[in-house]
């Protein structure tokens, strides 16, 4: 890799970063609008048009809110817990690819933090470290109800880890590689009928693998139905009880951002990522029709991709809302429940059923 | 054991099926009927009222804020009788009577007005019997104005300067409590 080649990429990585933090910022506005909508309310509506500036109210309250320090809290663990949260989530979003290839004459700019063929096992990696974050901020608040989030969380992303991983194999044996570029482009249809496009996607080969996952991904983010680290009405907010100023906005962030990262692997892995229904009749279109270079063609094919991937993400965004104001909390014992004697079955049965399919060429 | 009004009803509780231990139906039958509140929303007219932009329509018979009338020529109409204190079953008013100057009869109407009339909107029950007990037609309830929450107990102590009506028409209630003909009418077809 030459040296402007870097710089592009750091680039990238600098707007990957920007706009994750500005989607976890307006999920928070996004969460409330959509909370009151679906209760037949308004929601916030004061802050600027619709209350778009809610969030910036929002972070300007959080930032002037007293420092607090619980009594016998340990001062350096309580701090590192956010932060690790908030990194860990961060993180996660590198290896996503939010684009294919931009080529302007020589450099080739792809529109993704880092491209590395472990792809999706250094997003699992990152998904479990988050937990970290969770179990060190409940555990150093010296609170019991902290504690009990904090372990709640624990073992509630372990188990579901599993289902999860399970769940994922079935895909891996479809693709053959963890790399989620490479997972993106074998979900391209060249094709010429938009079914052919949607029927490559990974959902339609693992529907019973796509469920498992995002009901694993609503654990994974802490999300109701099982937001039982949280659980405000037993645990009064769980690991982030004792927590205020910033560093309790960094937990919020650090959920927030764990979601988007939860909704763009999901599209990545299930919906074909950049892929769009028509991208190669559209390009073909453009080539010979209006006369454009191929280059060029594939640039506006690429940049469409990107909005095709967001539209995907931001659906997804809205479902966890959507369930989140639908649906009760699940119970401890429900939960565990679900998970181990449902979930996991289910994932083993989806791994064995592909297996059998890949194996009389039903799926490859 | 016997069932004392017969009306008791045996439920049975049947084993789950395996749709409803799926879990799945009963969450898409609950996101439908969210999702349709979420278009209901978005769409339809919201029953929510933006308190202070835009406020809930009155009664007309509405009883709220106390307003001490003047009368045609500007004067102010109470003669501090204290009818109104003696009526009053929240015990909210209290005035001090005082003799009118000569020079002042462009600003009272009769002989004796009220130098301090205060009443407690705290103690005040809205109930209206000031209004009723009033001879010289000085005290009202107003149909459109409410007394605003404050800070302060001492605050709700409404005196002359919050209570007597200001000169300029202009900044005079709009609706007093007297129904206009064509108020009373409506108001007799919405009771009827």
């Amino acid at each position: 890799m030459t040296l402007p080649i870097l710089g592009w990429q750091g680039l990238v990585v600098l707007v990957v970063f920007g706009v994750s933090l500005l989607i976890a910022t307006y999920s928070t506005y996004a969460e409330r609008v959509i909370a009151a909508f679906l209760q037949d309310r308004v929601g916030p509506d004061r802050a600027g048009p619709f209350g778009l500036l809610q969030p910036l109210a929002d972070a300007v309250k959080l930032f002037t809110k007293e420092e607090f320090f619980p009594a016998g809290a340990n001062r350096a663990l309580f701090v590192f817990g956010p932060c690790l949260a908030m990194v860990t989530a961060l993180m996660s979003s590198a290896v996503i690819p939010f684009g294919n290839v931009l080529q302007f004459g020589e450099t080739a700019i792809h529109l993704q933090g880092i491209e590395i063929n472990v792809g999706m096992l250094y997003v699992f990696g990152m998904v479990s470290l988050g937990v970290y974050g969770i179990m060190i901020g409940g555990w150093a608040s010296n609170n019991k109800f902290s504690l009990l989030g904090a372990i709640r969380a624990a073992s509630q992303n372990i188990s579901y880890e599993i289902a999860m991983g399970l769940a994922l194999i079935a895909v891996l044996m479809i693709s053959n590689t963890l790399s989620l570029r490479e997972i993106t482009f074998q979900q391209t249809s060249e094709a010429p009928f938009v079914w052919n496009d949607i029927f490559n996607w990974n959902v339609m080969k693992q529907p019973l693998g796509f469920i498992i996952f995002i009901v694993c991904a609503f654990a994974e983010t802490n999300r109701t139905p099982f937001d039982l680290p949280e659980c405000e009405t037993e645990l009064i907010g769980g690991y982030h009880t004792e927590y205020s100023s910033m560093k309790m906005g960094l937990y919020l962030f650090a959920e927030y951002i764990n979601v988007f990262v939860a909704s763009a692997v999901m599209s990545v892995l299930y919906f074909g990522g950049f892929n769009f229904p028509f991208q190669a009749e559209l390009r073909n279109w453009l080539v010979s029709s209006q006369g454009l270079e191929l280059v060029t063609a594939q640039n506006i094919i690429t940049i469409l991709g990107v909005v095709g991937l967001f539209t995907k993400i931001f659906s997804f965004i809205f479902f966890f809302m959507w369930v989140r104001w639908t649906l009760p909390r699940f119970r401890y014992d429900q939960l565990m429940r679900l998970g181990w004697t449902i979930l996991i079955p289910l994932a083993i049965f989806n791994i064995m059923l592909t297996g059998g399919l890949i194996t009389f060429g039903v799926i490859k | 054991m016997e069932s004392l009004s017969k009306r008791a009803k045996v439920l049975e509780k049947k084993p789950m099926t395996l749709a409803e231990r799926a879990y799945l139906p009963a969450i898409f039958q609950g996101l439908t009927i969210t999702m349709r509140h979420f278009f209901r929303a978005a769409t339809k007219k919201q029953v929510t009222v933006r308190y202070p932009d835009e406020t809930r329509p009155f009664s007309p018979v509405f009883r709220g804020l106390h307003v001490l009338k003047r009368d045609e020529a500007g004067r102010e109409r109470c003669t501090a009788c204290g009818l109104c204190a003696v009526a009053c079953p929240a015990e909210a008013i209290t005035m001090v009577a005082g003799e009118r100057k000569k020079g002042e009869e462009n600003l009272y109407r009769e002989e004796k007005y009220a130098i301090s009339y205060e009443i407690n909107m705290l103690r005040c029950i809205f109930c209206g019997l000031c209004e009723e007990a009033c001879p010289k037609a000085a005290v009202y309830l107003q149909a459109d104005k409410m007394a605003p929450p404050r800070f302060e107990r001492d605050e709700f102590i409404y005196g002359k300067d919050r209570l007597v009506e200001p000169v300029t028409p202009d900044n005079r209630s709009k609706r007093g409590i007297q129904l206009t003909p064509e108020q009373a009418d409506k108001l007799r077809s919405q009771l009827a």
